[in-house]
């Protein structure tokens, strides 16, 4: 007997602050202007999508100590702009990626608790970590956590939110005129933490939301990241977007969700993915090429070798070969505030390959650059795509994709209008939404519902 | 940019325009506001709820409206929390609210309660600005401070030992430290507002580059609680520098205001002490070099108002029944018409103040009183104007578009 078909999930990256995002474009729109937002939840929601995701940046990149340049640079707070989308939708859930080292549980479980109540249950929060000193120097705690201790900070920071989320019940608030009872219990929200992070104590004052707790995503990729989603994760905001290594990833962290007691379908793995689409196969692999040139200009290849490098290669020619000179092996100082930095763990390795494949190819460096960087997931045809996408949810290479269009505000709506359509009629995406949550979304249960009672709200 | 001609600099006469704030907070101002028919206290935590009252002050033309706020539950006691189940508890983020609304709002400003203890001016920086951005120019802040013991154990990041006596050098020393931490709070918020100059996105696809970051500053704080490098994440707001404004009591507050705020809320209860109140505020304002800048001091007062002054005065008895207790509060508490508090409000004009921000004792009946009892009169007076002149809260309180402190002279 074959397996039941998957519903698959779908939602969309707000593209900002990375170097997929193609400004130069004509369409390119504003990424701060709140109509650019409004513009992209509207078309998400239009899509019955399940959620719009943003991330969030604490410092502004640097490279050879000067800031970066080159590609979209500044966005808004998260937070206030997730509130403010919550006016312009109805259904769409509302993600946002929040630091856990700079910011304290208190503040963040109100902030979480209040963007549930104001969308009506509606908010996720994509857990995050850091520890550099680079960004703490933005902040009262500075950049002093060892980098051993951010799991061990993101654990008690989610646990403690967590016991300030439960702290109300749901049924606390009576508003009883006639008794003049606003309160039921004059401890509600009363909480104890003591732990290695946090000694905190006193009462939480937003009483339980709509969902109960904000659905929770982990976006960390060690083997300490994988376990931490297994345990305490709705969601992975994973990059394995390709088959063999979604599948390979998809694979690995369910079978750890067994040991902490859960079922298979209480986390949902959602890796992000790009997309180009065209009228015909041939079409979209034409335009994916011209966004690979858009995305990776001469000075960005540059840019982008010095990571591996970890040196000053600006004056090379990004149309000539690669340097012979080696990796700098000492202190990576070149750029800082960029994920990409750690990708490279072996860089003399990298090196000595990126150099064979060019010289195979005849690769300038941006030829190399644009080759070995290229993250473009789906390429084709609205049918081809909508297959491929659908092929890899069922072969469980994860449960849905969270799409990463190149174009700010509009590059969704050619998905939506022409993919998204041939889903439904596939019968693997919903054409409404089942419920007013995004936990009814994701098929996540509420978190009463193990407590036998529903937040009387 | 929009920028006002009318400058309220010259309040003398009766008739000259004021401005008008509603302050929002829960139910109302009264303790018992939550009892009233007309209140909807189960409402409380909805988007719909501060939607409604939000869209009430706009169509009464208001200058903004403020959000009240803080990072424990609401006590009757000044310092503790007092466990009490009789009255309005629990409460959601300000800066969430008023960004909520926001897009559902055209004209009137919106600003949220910031308490500038125990966060992180980063943060909150980048939170109003956003606000700017989503009001598109009609964002500002309104900063408190917090010296409850109880709220620094949910932070645990530090112990405020608890004031015992108001008049002890123990308690002047905690207080004008929390003052001064609030005053660099603002100083980091407002350079960090300013880190990026209005032209910084050059999109100079020639070049490859996004930005010029020549236009992109560190602000370099280095100060007694933080110190903060900067730039901002987030891209100079449309009003440049969003409102700043502080409730303020006495004289350290009062140079808080004078030195970090575009409007101070003072708590006058006749026009002779509005007169002392503007002028030691004056004062400091010259002191810290600011007296050639507009600087709105608006008198806070809570109203009951209804079309006859008896009605008004039963209300707020029978309320103070219910609470168990004759309300009384920092504010002077107004009972009457509409007509009487348009008297008293030209009055305390005329001693200084140039604007007011009313707390409606009742959320669900003194704010639609404001809106279509007291404006039309102050209309019918003409000292309110009768549409919105202005697309930012800048504008609307006659307040220029500031220069970047960083931009260099060309």
């Amino acid at each position: 007997m074959s397996k039941p078909l998957k519903q698959i999930h779908l939602a969309a990256h707000f593209p900002g602050v990375n170097n997929t995002t193609v400004w130069s474009d004509p369409e390119a729109g504003s990424h701060i202007e709140f109509s650019s937002f409004a513009h992209f939840a509207r078309t998400a929601e239009r899509a019955k999508f399940d959620f719009l995701f943003l991330a969030e940046g604490l410092r502004l990149r640097e490279q050879g100590g000067k800031i970066y340049d080159l590609d979209v640079v500044g966005r808004p707070d998260t937070f206030t702009v997730l509130a403010a989308l919550a006016a312009v939708t109805e259904h769409l859930g509302l993600t946002g990626t929040i630091n856990s080292t700079f910011n304290e549980p208190y503040e963040v479980a109100r902030q979480f608790a209040s963007l549930d109540h104001l969308s009506g249950g509606r908010a996720a929060w994509n857990v995050v970590t850091s520890w550099d000193a680079f960004t703490g120097e933005n902040f009262r705690r500075g950049g002093f956590l060892p980098q051993g201790e951010r799991y061990s900070r993101a654990k008690e920071f989610l646990a403690t939110a967590h016991e300030l989320f439960d702290s109300w019940q749901g049924d606390e608030l009576l508003a009883d005129r006639a008794s003049g009872t606003f309160l039921r219990d004059a401890k509600a929200g009363a909480f104890v933490h003591t732990g290695q992070h946090f000694d905190i104590h006193g009462q939480f004052n937003v009483p339980r939301s709509p969902q109960g707790r904000p659905v929770i995503f982990q976006a960390g990729d060690s083997d300490e990241g994988r376990e931490f989603a297994a345990s305490d994760a709705d969601a992975i905001f994973s990059r394995y977007a390709t088959l063999e290594e979604g599948q390979a990833f998809y694979t690995d962290v369910k079978n750890r969700l067994a040991k902490y007691g859960r079922r298979h379908d209480q986390l949902k793995i959602l890796p992000a993915a790009s997309f180009v689409l065209g009228d015909t196969d041939g079409e979209a692999e034409e335009i994916a090429k011209e966004v690979r040139r858009q995305q990776v200009s001469g000075a960005t290849a540059i840019k982008h070798l010095e990571f591996v490098w970890n040196r000053d290669l600006s004056s090379y020619d990004p149309d000539g070969p690669l340097p012979d000179i080696d990796p700098d092996l000492g202190e990576h100082h070149i750029a800082r505030g960029r994920a990409q930095v750690r990708m490279y763990r072996d860089p003399l390795a990298t090196a000595r390959e990126w150099r064979e494949r060019a010289a195979a190819n005849n690769w300038s460096i941006r030829d190399l650059v644009i080759e070995t960087g290229n993250r473009q997931n789906f390429v084709g045809s609205p049918a081809t795509v909508a297959k491929t996408i659908n092929d890899y949810v069922q072969a469980d290479a994860s449960d849905g994709f969270i799409l990463v269009p190149h174009i700010t505000p509009t590059g969704l709506d050619t998905f939506a209008d022409q993919v998204v359509p041939l889903l439904q009629e596939q019968g693997v995406f919903r054409t409404e939404y089942e419920g007013p949550t995004l936990r009814d979304h994701l098929g996540l249960a509420h978190p009463d519902d193990a407590r036998g009672e529903r937040a009387a709200s | 940019m929009s920028s006002v001609p009318s400058s309220p600099s010259s309040p003398s006469s009766p008739s000259s325009p004021l401005h008008l704030a509603v302050a929002l907070d829960g139910t109302g101002w009264h303790p018992a506001s939550w009892r009233e028919p007309v209140a909807r206290p189960r409402d409380l935590l909805t988007a719909g709820y501060w939607a409604d009252l939000v869209g009430e002050a706009e169509r009464g033309l208001l200058d903004f409206v403020t959000f009240e706020d803080g990072l424990g539950l609401q006590s009757s006691h000044f310092l503790d929390p007092d466990e009490r189940t009789d009255q309005v508890r629990g409460r959601l983020d300000a800066v969430l609210i008023a960004s909520r609304v926001a897009p559902l709002t055209r004209h009137i400003g919106l600003v949220p309660t910031v308490v500038a203890t125990h966060t992180e001016p980063f943060h909150i920086s980048k939170a109003i600005a956003t606000l700017d951005y989503v009001s598109t120019g009609r964002a500002g802040l309104r900063v408190q401070i917090t010296a409850r013991p109880n709220e620094a154990a949910h932070f645990g990041r530090r112990t405020i030992p608890r004031i015992e006596g108001y008049d002890s050098p123990d308690t002047r020393d905690l207080v004008g430290d929390l003052f001064d931490e609030a005053a660099d709070h603002v100083e980091v918020v407002r350079r960090l507002w300013d880190s990026w100059e209005d032209d910084a996105e050059i999109r100079d696809v020639a070049t490859g580059r996004f930005i010029d970051r020549e236009k992109l500053h560190y602000i370099d704080f280095q100060g007694g609680h933080f110190s903060v490098k900067g730039p901002s994440i987030t891209p100079r707001p449309p009003q440049g520098q969003p409102i700043v404004s502080a409730l303020a009591h006495d004289t350290v507050p009062y140079r808080l205001v004078a030195r970090q705020a575009d409007i101070g809320y003072v708590t006058p209860h006749d026009s002779e002490q509005a007169r002392a109140i503007v002028a030691e505020i004056r004062a400091e304002q010259e002191t810290a070099g600011r007296a050639d800048e507009l600087l709105h001091i608006f008198g806070d007062l809570v109203v009951f108002l209804d079309d006859d002054p008896a009605e008004a005065a039963a209300r707020r008895e029978r309320l103070d029944a219910l609470a168990g207790a004759p309300y009384t509060g920092d504010a002077r508490v107004f009972t009457g018409t509409p007509a009487q508090l348009a008297d008293l409000l030209q009055d305390l004009a005329s001693a200084g103040l140039t604007g007011f921000r009313l707390r409606p004792a009742v959320a669900g009946h003194d704010l639609p009183a404001v809106t279509r009892g007291l404006v039309p009169e102050l209309q019918r007076r003409g000292a309110f104007r009768r549409s919105y002149e202005a697309d930012t809260l800048r504008g609307l309180l006659g307040l220029a578009r500031p220069a970047n402190r960083y931009s260099r002279v060309a």
